[in-house]
């Protein structure tokens, strides 16, 4: 097939000669089918302009149904009408041509200068419209016509389509534009003048803005549909050109008999409200017409227009088949690449296979299962001829087999498919996985490639597009595969990863020194492909009393890492000590957050977030840059593994128990936390009162003290938290999983096991509610930590009246606020995509748009793929010489 | 310039425009095979270009500091 390059597209309007050339047929009766059954001559289902019934032939094209793609026809208006979609243009136009001489009411000087400013902006492709405002706007200023002479009179636009004459000097003297004076006057424009408007005069006159002709769809644009009962239902259009039709032909029998002139107008309106709602039934101030149903008809307008609209709807938004979407749910069993797919959409979607001679043995044993699972649901013959297979035929189907023929076999494992999860914000929203066929009613997904989805199993559903040519599978593949895919081109970060019990499962296992004997250490390794346990760390003596090896648990994590790896970094749980004016004690950190890895072992450090989670993940990171996608998605396979191993020999939950603090740790909480700030704020409160506070500076008394009450609360949460977290140590689930990143922060835990802590609506303290009070429990003017949304209590404990309403009252916004900037967010990200949509990085790294002009010189300046820099930069000098040079130079 | 009007050249937010010679514009358009009209655009009122004595059709050359590349160099041609 040859490429065909659009050059432009000239729009224009349609001639009433045009419209008459181009009508395969005249249409006068109203009527659709006879009692025949067969459509009428000259009706509105005319079989000269398109057909949709079986059997018949079109009287045009000689086309059947399906070949014929229809042909217009025409009704002839008995009297001209305003086109409702030019209403308002036909008004500037009037206002801005003389009502004598049709001349544009511009001096000689003007008008060139315009004709000139409009050429220019169609040579620089820019909108002439602008000018063409101009143009109305300086042409309707003129009294008197500088050609002629006339004095002009003002036009009122009536809404929607008329028009009428006032006389400048005295404003009762009107008169009503009849769409034949109208288009009279529009007539007399001299094509010279017709660019001033922004039109082409060969294209588009501007009497052609008035219908005189009125072109009929073909049938084929408007099918009629038979109901059970065999009854015919037309659609809206053929319903809405009846009306017309009729009205048309009353309107010419009263004229014909010569009726008053009143009954004749009302006539005219009434045609007049059919053609203007056959265009568009959405007209401000015209009452929509109706079906006999009562709904509103779906005319021309509304089925181009929004969302379902034929733009919208139909072309941007087409529907796709070899699809399936169902719910999504965990298989940490599957790999990061694949995909379960449930067995019933195996069997429904399908791949088209050509039968070689290569192939032809495997798709006969395929064929030979009929449609059983792994088998084919139609064959093609060599003849061209599409056949089903059946329970019946399949096996005298494999017999005849041959090559040229082409198979539509079931989806099975190993198929490459794309996987996709609403809404697509990024490209990572879809990935090419690989179909892993198993029972059950939904898709699996490996845990680690949630992120990337921003899915989760709260009952999400997915969709699964099956690729039907080579070139589609192997562009999936080589671009889309979820291993390509674990670095984010956003952040520069893998976000194919770790989470959730994945880091918590890695965290027990290298946490403080862990001993697994051969057994459990062998468990441990269970469905991870590698060579040995290597040497055991040391013996320890068991009880029966003689020496067994045993393996550290960092041993066994080091199993996994590429051989040669070296690698340092500060975990998660580092505390900073720097930045907090300490020194680092590296190796010795007694939280162990300095990880070393030294060629494949871990030898110092705990694997937590930083090590192995999403977004942050520094050992697949490295192992990414270094040895490449398929040893970081077998890294990522593995960890996920070890971690599962692990978690379930240990076993980890989480229960309400975990949220106990001793009593003496309670009384601590409210003495020194809790009662100490309301304490203090209540002295702050008595200093207000005493005029004893000292503003801040740039705020207010008020402010200063709200601040104040704030800072104190604040710190009061702290306290609690900090005093909590010294009854809770690391063999809490819940701190566990905090600290190591997996799931859940202090925060949680503290407002869980201490204090909920302060309240706020837009950052400050509650106030809302009544006259100096937010609730009638307190005493008008109270500024007290209780009575402004101060929760003492914590979750555990459970929350007063009071506290519990102040905390729904502070919950709301949170509510609220994410609402809100999800769908603000969403249509900024929609107009950010819709402007850079075009734009493409070409072989010489300049980025352009469609045009090919240019945008950026080098894509990004540097012309580095952010998912393949090092955090930014081009190259991490720092870390480059602390390889050299074997020493830790950074940090 | 304008009496009264502040210049802006010399901000550390405008990077430095020179307008370059016509040997300088052949070199570049050969370098990236395009034509003259597919360069980015700078409109000759500019107020990063004034006083450039850049007209219509000239090509200018903008040095900025880029977070990304050090200091990157981008090219504008002057239009109405």
């Amino acid at each position: 097939m040859r490429l065909k390059k659009i050059k432009g597209i000239k729009f224009g309007l349609l001639a009433p000669k045009e419209i008459r050339k181009m009508s395969a047929s005249k249409i006068i009766t109203p009527d659709t089918y006879g009692e025949d059954g067969f459509p009428i001559e000259l009706g509105l289902v005319n079989q000269r302009i398109g057909v949709i019934d079986p059997g018949l032939r079109c009287k045009t094209c000689g086309g059947r149904m399906g070949e014929c793609p229809g042909h217009f026809g025409h009704i002839e208006l008995a009297a001209p009408i305003i086109h409702i979609g030019y209403a308002k243009m036909i008004y500037r136009i009037l206002a801005s041509t003389c009502r004598r001489c049709g001349k544009v009411l511009l001096g000689e000087e003007a008008r060139s200068k315009f004709l000139e400013k409009i050429e220019q902006q169609k040579e620089k492709q820019m909108d002439v419209g602008v000018v063409v405002k101009l143009v109305f706007k300086e042409a309707a200023k003129t009294e008197v016509c500088m050609f002629c002479d006339e004095i002009q009179k003002r036009i009122k636009y009536d809404k929607p389509t008329g028009y009428i004459e006032v006389e400048i000097a005295d404003a009762d003297k009107k008169r009503r534009l009849m769409p034949t004076d109208v288009r009279e006057r529009l007539e007399k424009i001299p094509d010279d003048d017709i660019p001033l408007f922004g039109m082409d005069p060969k294209n588009a006159r501007p009497e052609w803005m008035i219908i005189t002709v009125l072109p009929v769809p073909p049938v084929t644009a408007r099918p009629s549909i038979t109901l059970e009962s065999g009854q015919r239902s037309e659609d809206d259009l053929t319903h809405k050109l009846v009306d017309i039709i009729r009205i048309n032909q009353r309107f010419m029998e009263n004229r014909d008999a010569g009726a008053p002139q009143l009954i004749i107008e009302d006539l005219w309106e009434l045609l007049q409200y059919h053609v203007s709602t056959y265009y568009n039934n959405e007209i401000p101030s015209v009452p929509p017409a109706r079906h006999r149903s009562g709904r509103p008809l779906k005319t021309m307008t509304q089925r181009l227009k929004g969302k379902e609209g034929r733009f919208r709807g139909s072309l941007s938004g087409k529907r796709v088949n070899f699809s399936a979407r169902t719910v999504i749910s965990p298989d940490p069993e599957i790999e990061i690449d694949e995909v379960g797919v449930p067995i019933d959409i195996a069997k429904e979607l399908t791949i088209n296979v050509n039968v070689t001679e290569r192939n032809l043995e495997a798709i006969r044993e395929t064929l030979k299962r009929g449609s059983e699972h792994p088998g084919a649901n139609y064959v093609r013959r060599a003849d061209d001829k599409k056949v089903k297979v059946t329970e019946t035929n399949h096996e005298l189907l494999a017999e005849e087999l041959g090559v040229g023929w082409k198979v539509e076999r079931q989806l099975q494992d190993g198929d490459i498919v794309l996987f996709n999860r609403q809404p697509s914000l990024h490209r990572l929203s879809i990935m090419a996985h690989y179909v892993r066929v198993m029972p059950g009613r939904t898709f699996r997904l490996n845990p680690t490639v949630c992120p990337p989805y921003n899915a989760d199993y709260d009952g999400d559903e997915m969709n699964m597009h099956v690729l039907q040519t080579e070139e589609a599978r192997a562009e999936a593949k080589i671009l889309m595969a979820v291993k390509r895919n674990i670095m984010s081109p956003r952040f520069g970060r893998p976000i194919i990863a770790g989470i959730h019990d994945y880091i918590t499962g890695l965290f027990i296992l290298t946490w403080s020194e862990k001993r697994f004997d051969k057994e459990k250490a062998q468990d441990m390794l269970n469905r991870i492909n590698i060579r040995g346990l290597g040497e055991p760390a040391g013996t320890f003596e068991s009880s029966s009393g003689i020496q067994v090896p045993y393996w550290t648990g960092k041993q066994l994590f080091g199993r996994i890492l590429p051989k040669q790896m070296d690698l340092q970094f500060r975990g998660v749980v580092c505390e900073k000590c720097i930045e907090r004016g300490g020194i680092c004690k590296k190796e010795n950190c007694p939280r162990e957050g300095y990880v070393v890895i030294k060629e494949g072992d871990l030898v110092c450090g705990v694997i937590d977030e930083m090590a192995i989670g999403s977004f942050k993940g520094k050992i697949i990171e490295q192992i990414f840059k270094l040895y490449g996608e398929d040893e970081a998605k077998k890294f990522i396979n593995d960890s996920a593994r070890l971690a599962t191993n692990c978690i379930k020999q240990s076993g980890f939950s989480f229960g309400i128990s975990d949220e106990d603090i001793p009593k003496e740790g309670k009384v601590q909480i409210r003495e020194e936390a809790v009662y100490e700030a309301e304490h203090k704020v209540e002295e702050l409160i008595r200093a207000y009162d005493a005029e004893e506070l000292e503003a801040l500076p740039g705020r207010s008394l008020e402010e200063t003290l709200e601040l104040l009450i704030m800072q104190e609360l604040g710190r009061a949460r702290d306290d609690a938290g900090d005093i909590a977290e010294r009854y809770l140590g690391i063999e809490n689930s819940a701190v566990l999983m905090a600290k190591s990143g997996a799931r859940g922060s202090m925060l949680n835990l503290t407002q869980m096991a201490a204090c909920v802590g302060q309240q706020s609506v837009r950052g400050e303290r509650i106030h809302r509610g009544y006259q100096g009070r937010t609730l009638p429990h307190f005493k008008s003017g109270d500024r007290r930590a209780e009575a402004h949304g101060f929760v003492r209590a914590s979750f555990k404990d459970g929350l007063t009246a009071t506290e519990y309403f102040l905390h729904a009252v502070g919950g709301r916004e949170a509510l609220v606020d994410t609402a809100v900037r999800t769908s603000q967010s969403g249509y900024f990200q929609r107009r950010l995509i819709n402007a850079l949509q075009d734009l493409e990085v070409k072989n010489d790294g300049t980025v352009r748009e469609t045009r090919g002009t240019v945008v950026q010189f080098k894509y990004g300046d540097d012309g580095v793929d952010p998912s393949k820099n090092e955090c930014g930069k081009v190259v991490d000098i720092d870390k480059i010489i602390s390889e050299v040079v074997e020493e830790d130079v950074g940090a | 310039m304008k009496k009264g009007t502040l210049s802006i050249i010399g901000h550390e937010l405008v990077p430095e425009h020179v307008v370059i010679d016509e040997i300088e514009v052949k070199e570049l358009l050969d370098k990236y095979k395009i034509k003259r009209v597919q360069l980015p655009k700078i409109k000759v009122s500019d107020p990063a270009i004034n006083g450039l004595g850049a007209e219509i059709g000239d090509v200018v050359e903008i040095t900025r500091q880029s977070r990304t590349a050090g200091i990157s160099l981008s090219f504008r041609l002057v239009i109405g």
